[in-house]
Parts: C-alpha cells; structure tokens; sequence
C-alpha cells in the first residue's frame, strides 16, 4: 500500500510511464520507415557516388551528424521491444489496484493490441514478431529452464502418476474429442466449412488441447494456490508437450498425405514414447554433464552460472535436432543438476542463477504476451463464427468431461483423493497460450487453406482462456475456498519429521514385504548417495546428509536476518519468545557456578549509548571498504566474514552446556561443513590472510569491567578463522591454545559473557540492545 | 489363498477386520507374510525382525523394530515391552498406517491423526515417561545421521538442541530463565506438527501387496 506521501507519486508515475510508452512506440514506428528509407537512400547515394565517380570527384563537405540507422536497426529494435515490455511490468505494479484484480497477461496481450494498432496507424504494415523460430528458439527456453531448475521434486514425484494420466491421455482425449466433433460440426454447417478434412480437424484439435505452461505460469503464480493442484496444473502443461509434438507431426505429416493406417496408429506410440523418454535422456546426460563441470570449477566462480545456462540450453536444442521433446529435455536438465550444481557452486553464483533465470523468463513471458497482441492486430483473419464458437464451447467441455473422468480413474489409486473443488481448479486452470499459437503460425499455407481461420479460432481460444478464466480464476478460489498456499517455513522439527517418515515408511515396507514407492525412493537414494553423489560432488561435501545441509542453511538465513535487523530493531522472530538454550538444558547436579552465571552484569544506559555509537562507527567503515575485483577472481569482501563469525559463535554458543563450563572453548575446527557453512561464499578465499590481520578489530576502550571480555571474544574469533582445517572432526571442544585464563572470576566472568551472548542471540527481549551491541562486536 | 485356509481362518479374520480396519484380503496377504517371516510359527520376535535383510540399511530399524514390541502401540492403556508377538499385535501395530477413507468425517479424521501421531511419539519417547526429554531427541537425531558416514555428533547435539528449542518456543512461549522446559509432551507434538498432514503422510498402501513379493 503506498503511503500518503507515496501516493502523490504515484499518480503521476504511472501517467509519466504512459507517456514514455507512446513516445517509445511513435519513436519505433516512425524510426522504422526512416531506417528504411535511410538504407533505400543510402543505397542510391552509393550508386550516384559510384556514378560521380567514374566521371569526377565532387567535393562534399565532411559530414559533421549523420543518420545511419539500418546498421544497428536489429538490435535496436530488440532492445525497444525488450524495454518496452519491461516498463509496462513497471507501470503495472506502480498502480495499486490494478494488479490485483487483473493477471499481468491479460494487461500485457492488451498492451500488445494497442502497440499493434498504434504501428499499424504508424505504418503499413506490423513486423511479424512472434516469428516461430524466435519464439521456440529463443522466448521459450528462458520459462521452461526456470520452471524446471526451480521444479519441488518431491511433490512433483509424489504425484507423477497422476500428472502423466493428465498430460498424456488428458491431452490425447482433448485432441480427438475436439478434433473429432468439429469435423462433424463441420460436415453438418452447410457452408465451405464442409471441405475441411478429417486430418485437418485433428490436427487443429491437437494443437489447441494442450495446456500451456506459460499462461498457466503467469496466472497461477498470482492465485496461491495449494502446492498439490499447483504441481498437478503445472506439471500436466509441461510434460504434455511430447504429446503434442508427436500429435502434431502425425498429422501434419498425414494431412499431406490424406490418411492414416493402423500402422501409422503404432508408429506414432512409438514415436511418442522415444520423443517422451528421448527428451528426459538427453535432458539427463546434459545435466550430469553440467553437474560433473561444475565439480571443478573452485577456481573460476564467475563463470560457473554460465554452465548451467548454456548445457540447458544445448539439451534442448539438441532435442529439437531429433523433433524429440525440447521441453521435457529441459526440465529434466534443470531437474537433474540443481542438487549437484548447488552442493558445488559458491553462493553468489546460486543467487546469480536463480536471478538471472527469473529475470530472463520474466522478460520472456512479458515479450510473449506482448507479441501475442501485437501478432492479433496483424493476423490476416477469417472469421467464421460457427467454427470459432464452437472451438472454444469443445474445448471447454473437453476438458472438463477430461478431468472429471480422468479423476475417477485416479483416485482409485491415490492415496490423498482429488475433490471436487480440486477437479473444478484443475478443469478451470487448463489454460491456452502462446504455443498453441506458434504451431498454429507454423503451419504451412499451401498445405491448410483454412489456416488463416484456424489461427483465428486459436486466437479466439487463447483470448478467453486467459482473459476469462485467468481473471475469474482469482474469485473463484476465493469463493471456493480452496486451499492457499501454506506459507509456513520449513522448521527444523518437520525437516526431522520428514526424514525419519520416510525412513520409518521404508522399513515398515519392507516388513511387509512390498516393493512400494517408498522402498524404490529408498534405493534411488542410496544409490545416489554411494555412487553419483560422489562423482559429481565436490568431494568434501559429498558426505554432507540432507539434514544436516537443511540445518547450515537455516542457520545462515538466521545469521543474515540478524545482521540485517541489526541497526536497531528487534530481531525479526517467527515466534517471540524468552525461551533460549538454557531453559532445555537439563539442570545437572554440581551447581557450583551455577548462581554466578545467572546473573547479569549491568551496564549503565550512557555507557551502553557510548559503546553502540562506536561500534556502529566502526562497522560503518568496515561496510564501506570495498574491495576492487577483477573479473578473474572474487575476494571475500569483510562484510561476508561477519556472517561466518556470527555462525560460528551461533554454533559455539548451541553446543555449549553449563557443565561443561570452566573455559571458554576455542572455536570449532574447519570440519568441512563448518567451513562451508562460515565462508559459503567463496571458499577459495578461506585460505587467505589470517583474519586477524585483514578485518578491523575494535579496539573499545572501556573502563568498565566488561572490556577485557569483549576484547577477549574478538581474539577468540581471530583464532578460530585462523585455525588449520581439520577433516571430520564435527564440533569438538578443546582449551584454547595460548590463551591463559588462570583465574576464577575471569572465568565466571566469561561464561557469564557467553551466557550472555546465549540468552541475547535467542531472545528479542529487554536486553535486545545489549544483544544488537554484542552481535555487532560479533559481526566485526 | 488357499480354500482350507480361508475357510478356516474367515471367523478369525473377521474379527481381526473389525478392531484393525483391514480388509479381509489385506489380512490374508499379511498373514502369509507373518508366517514367513516367523519361520510358520505364531510368534514374531526381535530376531526376526533382523533378518530381514532390507531392514538392516534403515538408519532407524532398532525403533522400528522396538515400535513392534511396544505395548504402548496395542492399546491406550499399555505400557512396558513384550518380547514376542503374536499376529493379532503385528496387525494392530500395521494399522497405524493405513490410509484415511476418503469417507471420513472431520472429526475421525482428527481421531486418525492422533492415532498416528500417537505412534510416533512412543516411538521417540523410549522411557516411557510421557514426555521426550532433550536426551531422547537427541538420540532420535543422531540415529537418523547414523548412516551418514561421518558421524559428526556435534552437529546432531546442536541439531537436537535447535529443534527442541523451537517446539520450546512454539509451544511455551515465555519462560523465566530459572525455568526448565521438561519435554515434548504429546500436547506439544501435537500443536509441533499441526501442519503436517500426517495422516496422509503417513501411509501404506496396503492394497497393492501381492503374493509375488512374499516369494523372497
């Protein structure tokens, strides 16, 4: 919600962004003639000079400004396009209500009608943009890599059957149940309607059944919805892609030749179970190829992203050489290198990934929608209002009778039963898109007269599909009230839960004696675990379990937040609460120091304002010591260490336990996982310069009796970056080496500081000053 | 299945049917099983158990194994160990894991989840005392990283010591610091996995088990 003072703003940004837009599009549809009556006189002004000079050299004046813009026309009109659709995504976020009540893909194909008018007005002709090569080559890659590298496994496994009954025979009852009923609507008109074929009608059938991931996508990302019906939506619309292509292809191939044998019925099983099982292999090997280079690539971390882009991209183009599915090729290359490619790649090259694939499928869909409208304005249409209506009323009813049919199947066999509501949400959420248009574009005028009426009948479906259902979609579930996504976080308890579930699920199986879903899990996950995970892992953190990787990576989202909320504010907790670690620890007998270590020692409020501002001071300039990179090696940059020292003491202050007590410990070795949990990074910064000696160290002079501590902890913490790597050794506790704490009240002293330190770091309560004020001696 | 059999053991399986929820067949097919794996006699015990040989690769077999002989898990009112099953009990333990009808009301829904949540927390609590205590979860975790390889044992105590920490948090809320958080007690685990749609979770298909697998 955009405050007062936003809101004054924000009225007049949104018209300013409008105004940009109609400059841009009078720009583009006025450079466009220019650009080609500059190259046509171009052209004659070097045929003229060629003439002037066979006969004499004419003196011309130097040219101070010219205009040359046939030679960057190309990219320049990309890069307008591209622009263009980024800053209508702008625009439509910028006023509020908007976006709420209309999915983006509904604004932006009507964005893509008025451009299309606005060029049409502005010149003859409009420029074919959704050119089918550019979509499948180049729009579509982005989506597809996205969805698949970001795909949640375990949900999409879980229900693999049911999503596959959708999209194959789903699909496949949609193709000839439309197909079928138009050609006998069509026999039936008494008007030219009569001379489509049967193939022809098939074929229109096949490429208007499929649901299409993109508009799914864009439409289903707004609505929330649960994680089942999203899994189940959106894997139907990906892997019935080989579907298509395999329907397609047939009948095309057997339009031309005017009819279909039982035998052509068989190869094309055939067909689709090598296009099927072709695209996942291909997919596959690439991925594992990806996986094994990113092995080996400690050394050079900027590039590593670049490999996971361009394998994908190569596995699918590598599918479409053989007409296998590229989509399936896809998302199996995404599916199948994310674990290794994460467990191996520094984590600035994941965020790099997982940025730049949501900015390139961003643009992708935005440009698609766009083009859509625009390609509508320009299509040479044919209208014929019978073919049309009942193309959209069949392909309703299809997939409704599809889905409600289907489900009855399924839920024999599922264990978690779709309802009704869920059948209407599936039924509902099958929506048309852009391939279906690209196919449709593809086809080849000489061979189907009628494509011009098909292009429009798919046009017609795409537009309600999407501006029908894709804006009722969002009340319904409302209405309905289906089940919203659960926006909880994963907690360490239900990662426990889960984990010992399925082990506790494969034992109980095997006591049974069958060979069940889980039980096959199981010995995929061994089998990866003993042999791939090895291969493909870098080798320290192969060993890593599940588990223990879910609790590194909770921890460092816990140490970022509490660096981020460190300027003041509480720290942001999920539950607030005053329980910390030492409420569970469980009371032991020698109760010794126990009452010293209870009390808290007090700091006087001035003291504490003076401490703050230093401190704050200083952190200030250690943010803002930028280190200078060249593009061959990235160095840590200091405000990076902080979060590793932040964990560290994290996990210094978990395991330690009031008995254990007499001394600070030193901090824990460089087991391999500590290290990737502290530099996660880039670990080939770890064997650097003793930290010591690189990261400022706050020298507090203070005259109370909490100095000695608070130094003491930062030496503490110089050490530990400094310590030797150590393999396998877990956390252990050993006496400082050097460090002599001969005396008793120094020690209670100490332990009343970690004790501290454990109390503040849990809990956001009266002390959270104190608390932020020892993160940040902490964090230096 | 043979017509003596069924013949013979149809009162029996009936009445088994009614207090487990199995259906007749399901009972037959289990039973071939019980008797396999019991070299044909009545009584299962825990060498059993070990030799099935898929069960030896399970992190987690010895509570598996002790869940069956749990007295806990045949009625409420149970408590202690036993050292040898009979069928009855391998089917009552079995039917913690049977799916949900679908024709269920709200209410045996929730009956069923506590059911199955029940069964996991005796599983956890080994010492009987109502309560998992920090020792006992951290027991729990350190068993499900045994097969880890390297078993870093630390970091099973601080995994142990975070999640208890946050049912702590979630549950109690506010504590003193002279205060003592005692254990998950089954309310607790209750409210703890509350968004865990166990009962679907946490099931078999009992269905599908076919004779061929019990050829082994």
């Amino acid at each position: 919600m955009p405050s007062r003072t936003g809101a004054g703003s924000g009225r007049s940004l949104p018209e300013f962004g409008l105004l940009l837009l109609v400059i841009f599009v009078l720009l583009e549809g006025s450079l466009l003639p220019l650009g080609a009556a500059s190259s046509t006189s171009k052209s004659c002004e070097e045929a003229k000079q060629g003439h002037t000079e066979v006969h004499n050299f004419t003196k011309k004046a130097f040219p101070v400004l010219g205009v040359d813009y046939g030679h960057i026309k190309n990219p320049f009109e990309i890069s307008l396009w591209v622009l263009l659709a980024c800053l209508m995504k702008l625009g439509f976020h910028l006023i509020p209500r908007l976006s709420s009540i209309v999915p983006e893909s509904c604004l932006l194909i009507v964005v893509g009608l008025l451009v299309g008018g606005l060029i049409k007005l502005a010149r003859e002709e409009v420029p074919p943009v959704l050119d089918s090569k550019f979509f499948f080559l180049y729009l579509l890659p982005p989506i597809i890599l996205d969805a698949g590298y970001f795909l949640p496994i375990r949900p999409f496994m879980e229900n693999l059957g049911t999503i596959l009954m959708f999209a194959v025979i789903g699909t496949l009852w949609n193709a000839f149940f439309i197909g079928g009923l138009l050609y006998g609507i069509c026999q039936i008109s008494n008007s030219d309607l009569t001379a489509i074929g049967i193939l022809p009608c098939l074929l229109f059938g096949s490429i208007i059944s499929a649901v299409d991931p993109v508009a799914v996508l864009a439409v289903f990302e707004e609505i929330h919805i649960n994680e089942l019906l999203h899994i189940l939506v959106f894997g139907e619309s990906l892997l019935n892609d080989a579907v298509t292509v395999v329907l397609y292809h047939l009948f095309e191939e057997f339009s031309v030749d005017g009819s279909v044998t039982v035998l052509d019925g068989i190869l094309g099983v055939i067909s689709f179970l090598v296009v099927a099982l072709g695209g996942v292999l291909f997919g596959a090997m690439y991925g594992f190829l990806a996986a094994l280079t990113s092995r080996f690539t400690s050394h050079t971390r900027v590039i590593e992203p670049l490999f996971a882009f361009l394998y994908s991209y190569m596995a699918y183009l590598s599918a479409e050489v053989f007409h296998l599915s590229g989509i399936m090729a896809l998302i199996a290359c995404g599916a199948v290198m994310r674990p290794y490619i994460e467990a191996n790649i520094s984590h600035k090259s994941h965020t790099t990934i997982k940025y730049f694939l949501k900015m390139l499928s961003s643009v992708s869909e935005t440009l698609i929608f766009i083009f859509l409208g625009v390609a509508t304005v320009d299509g040479r249409h044919s209208w014929n209002w019978i073919f049309v209506t009942m193309s959209v009323v069949l392909c309703l009813v299809a997939r409704v009778i599809g889905v409600v049919g289907l489900t009855f199947i399924i839920n024999k066999f599922r264990i978690v039963k779709l309802t009704t509501k869920d059948q209407f949400i599936i039924a509902y959420g099958g929506l048309r898109g852009a391939i279906a248009f690209s196919l449709g574009f593809l086809l080849k005028e000489d061979h189907f007269h009628m494509r011009d009426m098909f292009l429009t009948a798919i046009i017609t479906v795409i537009f309600f599909t999407v501006f029908v259902q894709g804006m009722t979609i969002k009340p319904l579930v409302e209405l309905l009230a289906v089940k919203k996504k659960q926006e909880a976080k994963r907690s360490i308890n239900e990662e426990i839960h889960t984990q010992f579930l399925d082990h506790l699920l494969t034992g109980i199986e095997d006591i049974c004696g069958h060979y069940g879903h889980h039980h096959w899990k199981d010995k995929l996950n061994r089998f990866n675990k003993k042999y791939v995970k090895k291969f493909l892992i870098v080798s320290e953190r192969s060993k890593e379990p599940q588990l223990i990787a879910f609790y590194h990576k909770m921890e460092m989202k816990q140490a970022i937040q509490l660096v981020e909320s460190g300027g003041g504010s509480k720290l942001p907790s999920a539950v607030p609460s005053t329980v910390s670690m030492q409420n569970i620890q469980p009371k032991n007998p020698p109760a010794t120091t126990k009452p010293a270590e209870r009390v808290l020692p007090q700091l006087s409020k001035g003291r504490e304002e003076e401490i703050r501002k230093i401190l704050r001071s200083n952190l200030q300039r250690t943010r803002q010591r930028l280190h200078s990179y060249n593009r061959h090696t990235l160095v840590a940059d200091p405000y990076e260490d902080g979060f590793s020292d932040l964990i560290l003491k994290k996990q210094r202050m978990m395991i330690k336990e009031m008995t254990n007590y007499l001394t600070v410990p030193a901090a824990a070795p460089d087991s391999p996982t500590m290290v990737r949990a502290r530099l996660a990074s880039d670990p080939q910064s770890y064997n650097m310069k003793p930290v010591s000696g690189g990261v400022p160290t706050i020298q507090v002079d203070l005259a109370s009796p909490q100095s000695p501590d608070s130094v003491r902890l930062l030496d503490e913490l110089g050490e530990a970056d400094g310590k030797e790597q150590e393999k396998d050794q877990g956390l252990t506790m050993k006496l400082p080496g050097g460090s002599s704490r001969p005396n008793k009240p120094g020690e209670t002293e100490n332990t009343r500081e970690q004790q501290k330190l454990t109390r503040c770091l849990s809990d956001p309560g009266p002390t959270a000053e104190l608390k932020e004020l020892l993160c940040v001696v902490g964090e230096v | 299945m043979g017509t003596l059999q069924s013949s013979a053991g149809h009162p029996l399986y009936t009445e088994l049917s009614e207090k487990t929820g199995f259906s007749a067949e399901q009972i037959a097919v289990l039973h071939k099983r019980f008797k396999q794996l019991s070299h044909n006699e009545d009584i299962l015990r825990r060498q059993h158990f070990d030799e099935i040989p898929d069960l030896s690769c399970n992190p987690i077999r010895s509570q598996i194994t002790e869940a069956f002989f749990d007295k806990r898990n045949f009625s409420r009112s149970n408590e202690g160990k036993v050292n040898e099953i009979g069928f009855e009990e391998f089917l009552l333990v079995m039917s913690h894991f049977r799916p949900p009808s679908q024709s269920m009301t709200q209410e045996q829904r929730e009956n069923v989840r506590r059911e199955k949540l029940r069964f996991l927390f005796n599983m956890h609590d080994t010492d009987n005392d109502g309560t998992i205590t920090l020792e006992e979860y951290r027991h729990v975790v350190e068993e499900l990283l045994s097969r880890s390889g390297a078993l870093e044992k630390e970091t099973a105590k601080s995994i142990a010591d975070a999640a208890m920490l946050e049912v702590a948090s979630i549950s109690v809320g506010h504590m003193e610091p002279d205060e003592f958080y005692e254990g998950i007690t089954f309310e607790h685990f209750l409210k703890l996995l509350d968004g865990f749609e166990i009962e679907s979770k946490m099931s078999i298909r009992f269905l599908n088990v076919d004779a061929t697998t019990l050829c082994k």
